[in-house]
């Protein structure tokens, strides 16, 4: 490559210092509010949502922070107890339905599905945009709810409490349920028709990037869940408005049928939580372990098996509520068969991990913490899906640290993974990567010590929703308390560096991870149609062993784990011509 | 991207009109299922409480008006096959044709949303109503003559507005979407290679009548066997 060219020769000639007039891309390309409130570009629409979701987090955090400190007292440290019941209500419904559920659907389904099957756009453009804004104005009547006033009834609404004797604002959250349900409904359709229809020539289902795989799975309870749930809040919200309706015992209704047609929506729904930070997972835990994933099809067909028999379960959450004996053995044994396909992931990627060539950047730190944690949760699930263990420990603190750490330990970690490995190509910049461990080790410790305590004295009998408890418990809740607050400092940090970043961030090259899917063959940040040639794929999506990416070129040299501070110092997008030895054993 | 051959119905991320339509075609598909789930809750809880209590759900159907709901039956079937005879309209490119069939079929639905107007007046009107303090009327002092549960009836009458309502508002999307494809067919975006435009407001449209065929039965003939009813 050391040929003298004159002048101008575009091949050899090391790129002069900075001030080239910016690439042309989705972020630059038009400008202003009004560009961005009407675009139809899913890129932007991944960022509208990353942005009013973080909100909520927020939102939902401050909340929790909230029941926390009231719990440090066990006769209530700070608020009265009525105000105790609208916090965790408060902290419920926005982290489930405003911060979990358009979580990586939202934001990162939207920002990669259509680059990840080499398409231009999602297949309907305009539904996609409407589905922000479905959410938002959903999204409003919650914070409506809880600003002015609050729920008291605890994120899951049981009539005949919610219908006839809250004294809060149960109506106008009903509405804000409702209304963002539909969002999540357009938000799947969207995904499930671009997965099917909008695939690029050589994309074939076996080469599908296994994030799709799991988006395409959650998209399907998305679809045949929510219409449930928006049906039954309907009702209920029919019921507390008019006074006249289905679920009340007065005419003969059943409470019992509400939290059936509830829990068909809301079980599954944990699986719209979780099934996408497998996805996440699966993408990154391979592409820092330097190997293909170990069982593609395995993990592939996996979440599609959790989103089939997740449907069938529902009433493990009304073991103790008076359904018949011989439903509960039988909701029993399918809880426990949805293990299954979650075991079959944490083996195959723990699979992939083995004689990886394994690098500690932050998204593999947190992928590393999802797996830990995510199994722990699922194990103490088996323990609440065991009839009678269940019956000691259902509705105690135990069930609030397994959901915790399923959810929190298994999706936010996934979805801070997703933001941190996807950041260059979704910004155009690098963030701080020190900082960015130290953040990851921060939340995972801080997790621990919140959650741990919990099931403790969940164990020990200490009910959830409670703002009064035995004093022998406090110890306990003091810990957890103290965790919680390392948690939002962890928490606080991606805030700084990530913002800090879009400023004074390092310009990332197209593929600074090194990774193969289709969605590092474009710029960072990417043009406003993705792709400047139609793709077209030859190969799977994971070849590591042999260092190539989907469209069959070589992989750039990625980040070993001496020159791991800097990936952006590393060559930029061109990468070297032919595919790459590789030392370590091909495995799967 | 191949300017050559470009139809300027052809949306900018597709690559084709085919794929295109088949999208269109899935996504339309898909609501359709998502909307079967949306009443799959209700029937569900129909079917729950008609099991529990047949005597009174059947008891309370009898004061139901059959006649109405079997003109509306009747309207909204042909309803669809006017929807139909659109597609075929717009697949040959015969716009007086398209016009037409759309706007007899928007009349029909039309038609039949007036009548259950007047159907929702007769009931208000002889207290045929699930509220507390609005239930009341012959409805009322014959259940209690017959000792049928009040309560239970009333419990009927919440299916009854429930579902007939949210099925009204479903029809009344339906006749949007047929008002924007005559706008459509005025504004010439209708051409006969797009004609799966229409094909999707149909599906929908067949939806919406095809949940009405199972509403009709189980909230107008279940209990139309009874002589105690209304005597509509």
């Amino acid at each position: 490559m050391s040929i003298a060219v004159p002048h101008g020769g575009p091949v050899a000639a090391p790129p002069p210092p900075e001030p080239t007039p910016a690439e042309p891309n989705y972020l630059n390309h038009s400008y202003g509010i009004w560009s961005w409130l009407t675009t139809v570009d899913h890129k932007r629409i991944g960022i509208l949502y990353l942005v009013s979701i973080s909100v909520f987090f927020v939102v939902g955090g401050l909340a929790a922070g909230l029941v926390r400190l009231n719990l440090l007292s066990y006769n209530s440290a700070l608020l009265t107890e009525d105000a105790y019941n609208r916090a965790f209500t408060a902290h419920g419904v926005v982290m489930l339905f405003f911060f979990l559920i358009p979580a990586v659907p939202g934001v990162l389904g939207n920002f990669f599905i259509p680059m990840m099957v080499g398409a231009k756009d999602m297949a309907f453009p305009k539904l996609n945009l409407a589905s922000w804004y479905v959410f938002m104005a959903g999204a409003a009547f919650g914070v409506w709810a809880i600003l002015t006033g609050g729920i008291d009834t605890g994120w899951t609404l049981y009539p005949p409490y919610s219908s006839r004797s809250s004294q809060s604002n149960v109506v106008p959250g009903v509405i804000g349920v409702f209304i963002s349900g539909f969002s999540s409904i357009m938000t799947g359709l969207n995904i499930m028709v671009t997965v099917h229809k909008m695939r690029c020539p050589g994309m074939t289902w076996g080469r599908m990037p296994l994030f799709v795989w799991s988006l395409y799975a959650t998209s399907l309870i998305q679809l045949l869940g929510t219409p449930v749930v928006a049906i039954t809040v309907l009702l209920l919200g029919v019921e507390r408005v008019a006074g006249i309706g289905i679920f009340d015992p007065s005419i003969g209704g059943d409470p019992l049928l509400f939290q059936h047609l509830f829990w068909f929506y809301s079980h599954p729904a944990v699986y719209i939580m979780i099934l996408p930070g497998m996805g996440v997972v699966s993408e990154i835990i391979t592409c820092f372990s330097r190997k293909n994933i170990f069982g593609y099809h395995a993990v592939a067909w996996s979440s599609m098996g959790i989103a089939v028999v997740g449907f069938l379960l529902w009433a493990h959450h009304m073991f103790v509520a008076g359904i018949s004996f011989y439903a509960a053995m039988l909701f029993s044994f399918l809880s426990m068969l949805v293990a299954v396909p979650s075991a079959i992931k944490v083996f195959n990627w723990t699979g992939t991990l083995y004689r990886g060539s394994i690098t500690f950047q932050a998204p593999m730190l947190f992928t590393l913490g999802f797996l830990v944690l995510f199994t722990i949760g699922g194990l103490t699930g088996l323990f609440l899906a065991t009839l009678g263990t269940d019956i000691h420990l259902h509705d105690t603190y135990f069930v609030v640290a397994h959901f915790h750490f399923v959810m929190v330990g298994g999706m936010v970690l996934a979805y801070m993974a997703g933001i941190h490995f996807w950041w260059p190509k979704m910004t155009g910049r690098m963030y701080s990567d020190w900082w960015s461990r130290v953040a990851a080790s921060i939340i995972i410790v801080g997790f621990f010590l919140t959650f741990i305590p919990q099931f403790i004295i969940g164990y020990h009998g200490m009910p959830r929703r409670y703002p009064n408890y035995p004093a022998e418990f406090q110890v306990y809740n003091v810990m957890s308390t103290a965790g919680a607050s390392i948690l939002g400092l962890g928490y606080l940090l991606p805030a700084f560096y990530l913002t800090l970043s879009l400023f004074y961030g390092k310009k990332a090259p197209a593929n600074p991870w090194s990774a193969t899917g289709l969605e590092w063959q474009t710029p960072s940040p990417p043009t406003v149609h993705n792709f400047d040639h139609k793709p077209v794929v030859v190969c799977g999506p994971y070849e590591y062993a042999i260092g190539v990416d989907q469209m069959g070129r070589g992989l750039p040299e990625p980040p070993g784990p001496g020159e791991a501070q800097d990936p952006a110092s590393r060559s930029g997008p061109t990468p070297p011509p032919g595919p790459q030895q590789k030392e370590t054993e091909v495995v799967g | 991207m191949s300017a050559s051959h470009h139809s300027p119905v052809l949306k900018h991320h597709f690559e084709d009109l085919g794929q295109q339509h088949a999208s269109e075609r899935l996504g339309m598909w898909m609501f359709l299922a998502t909307e079967i789930l949306f009443f799959g809750g209700l029937f569900g809880a129909y079917t729950c409480y008609r099991l529990w209590y047949p005597t009174e759900f059947e008891y309370a159907s009898s004061y139901m008006n059959v006649k109405f709901a079997t003109i509306n039956t009747v309207m909204l079937i042909t309803s669809s096959l006017t929807m139909t005879l659109a597609i075929r309209s717009a697949r040959i490119g015969d716009r007086a044709g398209l016009y037409r069939n759309l706007l007899i079929t928007f009349a029909l639905g039309t038609a039949f949303m007036v009548l259950k107007g007047f159907e929702y007046a007769h009931d208000f009107h002889e207290h045929i109503l699930p509220g507390a303090a609005s239930f009341g009327g012959q409805i009322k002092s014959n259940a209690e003559a017959q000792g049928i549960d009040t309560g239970k009836v009333r419990l009927f009458l919440c299916f009854y507005y429930i579902m007939t309502g949210i099925h009204g508002v479903h029809i009344i999307v339906g006749l949007g979407c047929i008002l924007w494809l005559v706008q459509q067919t005025y504004a010439n975006k209708i051409p006969p290679e797009n004609y799966s435009t229409v094909e999707v407001v149909s599906l929908y449209w067949h939806l919406v009548d095809a949940i009405w065929l199972f509403l009709m039965p189980l909230l107008y003939l279940a209990g139309a066997g009874l002589k105690t009813g209304g005597g509509h």
